[in-house]
């Protein structure tokens, strides 16, 4: 009996076959008959004017079909800011298909040629010439508020995009006055990178008979980039374009917007009237797509002298970069400020969060988006708050911990009206510390520091907030998301008993097309090879918001589960109506529906889809096919959570830090397959270490990138690493039928922390309290050189 | 990453190679590749014609004739690290071999690629230095040597004269090397040498105690030798205090580079660091 056998079996991703074997689809795999290819010239300031831009040298080069600049798209709209700091007045600006007179990053796209092949198209980029006018730069947000900073945008004085808060300052004050401890730090959460190996890229082809395009893209969600670029930049019906997202080789949130690159290939595609193709390089990547986190954080935390947290306040700059990404406000404010209460009771909140305007590359969503900057801050705040106090950091979070019979909690009103759905957050540290030998750790650590070495222990208990969603609460006017945030599935069973799920999800990296088969499988007692999930194609898929924000189980799966509910309801009707049975009386179970005490007397799911598709005899009143579409918009978030250990030894004669032992115990309600659960988990994991001890972008104050190659910019490799010790306890989500709540964030969101509190604790014999990231060698020694110099 | 257009040949002898290279004057020749055509991506070099050394055979090898070890310039660095001749032979060779970049790469690099091209943090040239190697070089209708202390003359820069190719690396094996070792910081994204440090133990001649060589690389503009503290520690017996002493003056009349990943004090923190390791790793056999 297939029923229930499949939730929760860690089967083989089924898409992987073809993407071992390089049978895959990606972008760079689209070759249309005639097609051209464009190059596109960016902006080597980072804040100029562009006075001039001579084209005619190019256009002649050899294989050059045309050489546009932004003058030839002013027709176009600038693009759409899609989710704006809800409740505040936001000062938008963002980008043109192509910059026209005023650039505020270097690698803003400002001309594109168009030729015979990507080399022709390159070697003319170098025969455009471009008078620029350099205006004063700033890429630091702390100059950039200040009187005097150079000005980037005119409806943006002293480059502040919006200023928003939440929770209660003036209690949070007081509270703060009251406490018997306080401690001030300033929390640097640096710009980061997301590095999918997969670049961007889009092709375009353009039909005038119709005018309709069909556009393919590096796109994480389909439906929103023909929406977006339809109705908002090109102001034509949505039914004239068709976006196909093709295999996508990673993205951690930087292929969700909707970027100039995407409506330019299409805006071209119309105006040479061949197919165009677009690929980004490297260096592009690194400029041109966005960037995640870049916060500056002031934090105060007071607390009770035994560890009992009173008050938390925090204020943010968080840099925006040169221009808007289309849902850059949205990350952190909704998604940061909102959860700063981390996993704690904690009885006042105050957040400030400035989104800063500066001369540099976009900033938006980055895997974890905002929950990252919050556990972080939260996590380094209750550190603190061990130290200063002597408790054992452990025990300070114990303490702290929202306990289990609070739930439904509301953290102090600042989630806006969402509370958390479920928790039991101890359960989680206890397993951690288990499987951690905290106790003998503690004795080794003591040890080991008699002999000169450092080693440290860090936790991260941390909560998150993902399949993001009621559409009532994100959306205007509440939290400023400009739309729903529900998710689509149909579920058809062909005559062969063969099944069709499509969603408005899109898989890239996830595994789809294996979960949401193993749904599938459960409900209707059909083999998983009976199913196939297709995506990623506004033709053929209900509209949907796709995949980010760990939300595609938890609202996409949900949707799946309720079209399967109608199926079922469907084939047991229909059943009863061939056994010549009462509806109540027959039973669906394990792919047969008969009358129930009759279990041999049944009808097969794929005996009742052949009946239903032929329908040579249906009920009355039934209409032939399974064929059902559902959209699930669920009355909450979900809320994982989990507890994280690593262990570290910090050498100091060179500053270097070796992860000794990483252990992570999540809980992320049920899971689907745990095989796809604990990649997703690994892979965040290391993304969030390589954050506390390697990556980091950094511009000169010039505005140019200097991390701009891989050569420069540290994204990890498996060798960094330990073997990863994983567990899970499962709590399940009460917010939708599945119990799911999500899993393709926690190890980003939970393990910076984890690693900076590790280090912290190893240095702590050496006065060191506090370091921003990375940690790099260099930083740690000198951290360690100082404090010696000064003992001196 | 779309290089410019070059012209591209694949000679069959070193004859003809050398042909090719009187030909065109700004030809650049491919090895491995690992970094020229990074760096032709890039834009950053535009040679007009690459000539590929990869079909000329008899270029790859290691072997061991009358006291010398000899390298091929066409041997990859996956064929170094696994060679259990130059473990056994020239071990600070090896570790750094086995140290460079990813396995794709060291399936694909090879010494005299990486020698030639000089990066100031590429790994060979402090072992190079160290073990006092030899560059044979082939250049028209003639064949030269030069020894490691002359090769490296600047960042990027070697002795190598246009139109010479180098074509093996000798190590020699007297007097006897009783250990050596290469110690080393990756950077976090390269995978280069921050710092690299090499070193050499050979046997010292009747009733004197053992010779020193440590070489750095990473750390300046091209590797060098640390003769004062060569100096420091011949005939001395290899102890933390004394290597610790010795190493105060491994910097001396060297400008240290400085980047994002180390400024100049930190980098001669490292030189002193990574040299005495790879001192004590030596001294260890």
């Amino acid at each position: 009996m297939a029923a229930m056998t499949m939730f929760g079996a860690s089967i083989k991703r089924r898409e992987d076959p073809r993407l071992i074997t390089g049978e895959a689809t990606f972008l760079e795999d689209i070759r249309l008959p005639g097609m051209l290819h464009a190059a596109i010239l960016r902006s080597a300031h980072a804040h100029a004017r562009i006075k001039a831009i001579r084209t005619s040298r190019a256009a002649r080069a050899q294989g050059v079909v045309g050489v546009f600049t932004g003058r030839d798209f002013a027709d176009l709209n600038p693009l759409p800011c899609a989710w704006q700091a809800g409740g505040v007045k936001n000062n938008v600006n963002t980008p043109r298909v192509l910059e026209i007179d005023r650039v505020t990053f270097t690698g803003a796209g400002i001309a594109v040629v168009v030729a015979e092949d990507p080399y022709a198209a390159e070697d003319a980029l170098a025969l455009i010439e471009v008078d620029y006018e350099p205006l004063p730069v700033v890429v630091d947000p702390e100059e950039a508020i200040r009187p005097g900073a150079p000005q980037l945008h005119e409806n943006a004085p002293n480059n502040i995009c919006m200023d928003w808060s939440c929770g209660d300052r003036e209690a949070t004050e007081q509270a703060l006055r009251a406490a018997d401890v306080v401690i001030r730090q300033r929390l640097i959460n640096q710009r980061l990178i997301p590095t999918p190996i997969e670049a961007r890229g889009a092709v375009a082809q353009y039909f005038p008979a119709t005018g309709e395009y069909t556009v393919w893209m590096t796109s994480q969600c389909p439906h929103i980039m023909r929406l977006l670029m339809s109705a908002f930049v090109f102001g034509i019906p949505e039914t004239k374009m068709r976006v196909i997202s093709p295999q996508i080789g990673g993205a951690f949130g930087s292929k969700i917007y909707l970027y100039p690159e995407y409506c330019l290939v299409a805006a071209l595609a119309k105006k040479v009237g061949r197919p165009v193709k677009w690929l980004e390089t490297r260096k592009e990547n690194y400029v041109a797509t966005t960037h995640g986190r870049d916060h500056i954080t002031d934090l105060e935390v007071g607390a009770r002298a035994d560890g009992t947290v009173v008050a938390l306040k925090v204020k943010t700059l968080a840099n925006l970069g040169g221009i808007l990404s289309t849902i850059a406000p949205g990350i952190p404010t909704t998604l940061y400020g909102r959860m700063l209460s981390g996993a704690y009771r904690i009885p006042h909140i105050s957040c400030n969060v400035v989104g800063v305007y500066t001369n540099t590359g976009m900033v938006d969503a980055y895997r974890g988006a905002g929950r990252p900057e919050a556990t972080y801050v939260v996590e380094r705040a209750m550190d603190l708050v061990a130290h200063k106090t002597g408790l054992d950091p452990a025990e300070v979070r114990r303490r702290n911990f929202i306990p289990p019979e609070a739930f439904p909690y509301d953290p102090v009103g600042i989630l806006a009206g969402l509370k958390y759905d479920s928790g039991d957050y101890d359960k989680t540290l206890r397993r951690a510390l288990q499987m951690a030998g905290y106790e003998a750790f503690r004795r080794e650590q003591a040890q080991a520091r008699q002999q000169g070495r450092y080693l440290g222990l860090g936790l991260s208990t941390y909560v998150e907030i993902c399949g993001v969603a009621p559409s009532a609460w994100i959306g205007l006017p509440g939290q400023g998301w400009g739309a729903g945030l529900w998710e689509s599935a149909n579920v058809r069973v062909h005559l062969t008993g063969k099944v069709v799920v499509t969603t408005g999800s899109q898989s890239h990296g996830q595994g789809h097309e294996t979960t949401l088969a193993q749904l599938v499988a459960d409900e209707l007692g059909v083999p998983v090879d009976d199913v196939i999930v297709q995506h990623s194609d506004t033709l053929g898929t209900p509209f949907g918001y796709g995949t980010y924000g760990s939300r595609s189980a938890a609202v996409g799966g949900v949707a799946v589960h309720m079209s399967l509910q109608k199926i079922k309801d469907k084939a047991r009707r229909l059943a009863a109506h061939l056994l010549e049975a009462a509806v109540d009386d027959v039973v669906f179970e394990g792919g047969r529906a008969y009358v129930r005490g009759a279990p041999d007397r049944a009808k097969t799911i794929q005996e009742l889809a052949l009946a239903a598709s032929v329908g040579y005899n249906l009920p009355a009143v039934m209409e032939p096919f399974f064929d059902e579409t559902s959209y699930y918009d669920p009355p909450n978030c979900t809320f994982p959570f989990g507890a994280h250990v690593c262990i570290v030894e910090v050498d100091p004669d060179t500053g270097r830090v070796k992860i000794l032992r990483y252990i992570a115990v999540d809980d992320v309600g049920r899971v689907i397959n745990p095989l796809i659960v604990d990649g997703q988990v690994q892979g965040g994991i290391a993304q969030g270490v390589a954050q506390a001890l390697w990556e980091g972008a950094v511009y000169d104050r010039n505005g140019q990138l200097l991390t701009a190659t891989m050569m420069d910019y540290a994204v990890p490799k498996a060798g960094f690493f330990p073997r990863f010790e994983l567990d899970r306890t499962v709590t399940p989500s009460p917010t939708n039928p599945l119990g799911v709540k999500g899993a393709g964030e926690t190890g980003t969101i939970a393990s910076t922390a984890a690693v900076v509190n590790a280090v912290m604790d190893a240095l702590a014999p050496l006065g060191v309290t506090h370091l921003d990231m990375p940690l790099t060698p260099r930083r740690i020694w000198q951290a360690i050189h100082g404090r010696k110099e000064a003992a001196r | 990453m779309i290089p410019a257009a070059f012209d591209y040949a694949a000679p069959k002898t070193l004859d003809e190679a050398l042909r090719l290279l009187r030909r065109h004057r700004d030809a650049r020749l491919l090895a491995g590749g690992q970094s020229l055509l990074s760096v032709m991506k890039l834009r950053a070099a535009t040679p007009k014609m690459v000539v590929d050394l990869g079909r000329i055979r008899g270029l790859a090898y290691i072997k061991e004739t009358a006291g010398t070890l000899l390298i091929g310039a066409m041997t990859t660095h996956e064929q170094i690290a696994s060679s259990a001749l130059v473990w056994k032979r020239a071990r600070a060779l090896a570790e750094a071999a086995e140290q460079i970049g990813d396995i794709q790469v060291r399936n694909r690099g090879t010494i005299g690629g990486s020698l030639a091209h000089a990066d100031p943090a590429a790994d060979y040239p402090a072992a190079f230095l160290a073990l006092e190697g030899v560059a044979v070089v082939k250049g028209p209708g003639r064949q030269r040597t030069i020894p490691a202390d002359g090769f490296f003359t600047g960042l990027f820069a070697t002795a190598l004269k246009p139109g010479e190719i180098l074509t093996e690396v000798r190590i020699p094996l007297k007097p006897a090397i009783i250990g050596s070792a290469y110690r080393k910081m990756k950077h976090p994204a390269s995978g280069f040498a921050i710092v690299g440090a090499a070193a050499v133990l050979r046997a010292g001649s009747k009733g004197q105690g053992s010779q020193v060589r440590l070489a750095f690389t990473g750390a300046a503009a091209h590797a060098f030798r640390a003769k004062a503290v060569e100096a420091a520690l011949a005939g001395q017996a290899i102890t933390e205090a004394a290597v610790k002493a010795a190493m105060e003056r491994a910097t001396e009349g060297v400008e240290m580079l400085e980047d994002l990943a180390a400024d100049a004090a930190y980098r001669a923190h490292l030189v002193r660091v990574y040299g005495a390791r790879a001192l004590l790793a030596a001294g260890a056999g």
